[in-house]
């Protein structure tokens, strides 16, 4: 296993940019469990929070034709690849505006036209897929690499074991980035699973293990930005795992008892926004820069609320389309 | 159709030389499938590694869900890959990626991605191979929208159909029989297609309709033969296609011979037979001269010992008994 990347240099720009992601995400999230609460929207939902830097850095690394994989708790990764918010409200709303007319719904966001391929409600399942994307990439002999985001659980089933196997003998394009918070829903990674860091899983499938923490932008984007570098080059695929701490339920309303208060209030003091922000102002991004970002951020999400409240549902008849190809008698 | 006769698993191999050939989109996966490895354990790809390279032909690793994955993830940008999962029951070790990625992510994209995928796999009962490498595990994929299943029952068809799944934007499995391989036929025109979700007749006639498919439609046709002895004349209809299966051509038939057999190698319950069968109900029932008759396997695992095989396994003999009480029961 590599050692975790030392936290040196980020540009101004690419500070700005992670910013901005990671702000978009923290909002996006809080006002999408604030909906829930107060009754305007009835979903499921895998809050992200803790997830905000981790997202906002990896897909920085990124082209926007790369491809990625994501899960069920996936928001953050969604609005980092640059889904419209718009786009992604609507659908989580269940909208025919929707990135996917409302026939997906949060679990299921896809939008290739930024890349995201696929998001899986199953633990797991995606990383798999994100191999064919690159096998797909490699084939045609394009520059693409294709990512597969999961959580720590995902990293004890089968699929991810298969999956680093056939990309490493394959020398496939592709980043595993595993973004360990800890928590395999209610069940802690030293409960469920036989590595403390996952990263050191990749010695079994002669890749390199990376471990990063995710709490910290510089670490994250050279982390993710060596693996990019590795995977276009033809070197073959990385796991890399970037640490945090789930500072919700596994689902929005869920008991969260079960995680230690001293844990929970040593995470939410490391992830907060504001140490962020402070972060990010130390690398040359002015205040005025940051209250910029911020109140455009507001109000992207503040229009794409709207949009998706006042968008249409999809009418009944449109179960029987894409189905398949051709459309299904009714 | 070309009066030169080849083999099944030669039909195969020629529909995936051509296919791959006119399109540089369609790639091949599984198992042992490059030549190296045997071109395959059925050698239905010998050569095609060779001719088209190991980056389109590959072997891969004992790794079903990492198969279907790849076919997956490949499929939505565009490529049309042929993943072979060996036996069929090697398919429960996919199922995840089969029933709720494949088949799915089309609906759940709201159509921005679809998966062009063929899995071909092969199984049957018969020869031996006991309680694991046997099943007819069809109607399973029947009961999940968004797939297509597809099964023949002759050389060309299996030229045809390979054809068509390949063009096909839907995900579709091809079944073959482990007992057809070596089955001669009449070769198909090169291009030829058989349109998914069309069946065939494969023989004509008046009293009685038999719906099959894969297996079913030779020993129906040998069932016919001795009913024909009998002055019963069986119409024989290839569904091809298992899903969608084509109901127009079979209904239009059951309402000529006012009489149905179905016939499949899978066991009985919940299987495409229960399906087909009440269709015809719902649709024909006062046409009917009596009700619809089932012929399958027994409801056990596929035994080992030659005598509990072939108690499991229908026989032609099931066939001709079933039609006998379909016609006494005429009116």
């Amino acid at each position: 296993m590599n050692k975790t990347p030392s936290a040196t240099s980020l540009s101004p720009e690419m500070a700005r940019i992670i910013y901005r992601k990671a702000y978009l995400i923290n909002r996006t999230d809080e006002r999408f469990r604030a909906m829930l609460t107060n009754g305007e929207l009835a979903v499921a939902y895998y809050p992200v929070r803790g997830h905000e830097v981790i997202a906002a850095a990896a897909m920085a690394a990124l082209e926007p034709d790369d491809y990625l994989v994501t899960t069920y708790r996936g928001l953050h990764d969604s609005l980092a690849k640059g889904i419209p918010s718009r786009l992604l409200w609507a659908e989580f709303a269940g909208k025919r505006t929707g990135t996917c007319k409302g026939k997906g719904g949060p679990m299921h966001i896809t939008h290739p036209e930024t890349g995201v391929m696929v998001t899986t409600g199953i633990v797991g399942s995606g990383i798999p897929i994100a191999n064919g994307l690159a096998m797909s990439s490699q084939i045609r002999g394009e520059n693409r690499v294709a990512v597969a985001s999961f959580g720590d659980g995902a990293s004890n089933i089968g699929a991810f074991h298969e999956a680093l196997n056939m990309a490493s003998v394959w020398k496939l394009p592709v980043i595993f980035l595993c973004q360990n918070n800890q928590y395999a829903e209610h069940t802690t990674l030293a409960a469920g699973t036989s590595v403390s860091s996952i990263a050191e899983r990749a010695a079994g499938y002669s890749m390199p293990g990376v471990s990063c923490d995710g709490l910290d932008p510089a670490s994250v984007y050279e982390a993710m930005n060596e693996a990019v570098s590795r995977a276009r080059a033809g070197d073959g695929p990385t796991l890399l795992e970037a640490q945090t701490f789930r500072l919700l339920g596994h689902i929005f309303g869920a008991d969260y008892s079960y995680v230690p208060k001293e844990d929970l209030s040593a995470a939410e003091e490391r992830a907060s926004m504001a140490k962020l922000r402070q972060w990010i102002s130390e690398r040359q991004v002015s205040e005025a820069d940051l209250t910029q970002i911020e109140q455009e951020v507001d109000a992207e999400i503040d229009e794409a609320v709207t949009f998706a409240l006042e968008s249409e549902p999809p009418d009944a008849d449109e179960i029987r389309f894409d189905i398949y190809e051709a459309e299904q008698a009714a | 159709m070309s009066a030169e006769k080849i083999s099944f698993a030669q039909a195969l191999n020629a529909a995936l030389d051509d296919a791959m050939a006119d399109d540089e989109n369609v790639i091949m996966l599984g198992e042992d499938v490059a030549d190296e490895q045997g071109g395959g354990v059925f050698k239905v790809s010998k050569g095609l590694s060779g001719k088209y390279g190991t980056k389109r032909v590959r072997s891969t690793p004992i790794s079903e869900q990492a198969i279907i994955g790849a076919a997956v993830g490949a499929a939505i940008t565009g490529m049309r890959p042929v993943a072979e999962i060996m036996l069929m029951n090697f398919i429960t070790v996919a199922m995840d990626q089969l029933v709720n990625h494949a088949a799915k992510l089309r609906f759940m994209s709201g159509g921005q991605t679809n998966v062009p995928l063929v899995v071909r796999t092969t199984t049957g009962a018969g020869v031996g191979f006991g309680g694991q490498h046997s099943d007819m595990l069809e109607a399973w994929f029947a009961h999940v929208p968004g797939m297509k299943v597809a099964t023949a029952s002759n050389p060309a068809d299996a030229y045809g159909l390979m054809r068509a799944a390949i063009d096909d934007e839907d995900p579709t499995i091809l079944i073959e029989n482990i007992t057809h391989y070596g089955m001669r036929g009449p070769a198909a025109e090169p291009g030829y297609r058989v349109p998914l979700g069309k069946a065939a007749i494969a023989r004509e006639g008046g009293d009685v309709t038999l719906v099959t498919y894969g297996r079913g439609v030779s020993d129906c046709l040998a069932a016919a033969g001795t009913l024909a002895d009998e002055g019963i004349e069986a119409e024989v209809i290839d569904l091809r296609t298992v899903s969608p299966w084509d109901e127009e051509t079979v209904l239009s038939s059951v309402a000529k011979t006012k009489r149905a057999v179905i016939v499949h190698e899978a066991v009985r319950p919940f299987g495409a037979g229960a399906e087909i069968s009440s269709r015809i109900h719902e649709e024909l029932f006062g046409d009917l001269a009596g009700p619809v008759q089932r012929v399958a396997s027994y409801p056990s695992p596929v035994p080992f010992a030659k005598p509990l095989e072939t108690a499991f396994l229908y026989s032609v003999a099931d066939i001709v008994h079933a039609v006998r009480q379909a016609t006494e029961k005429k009116a």
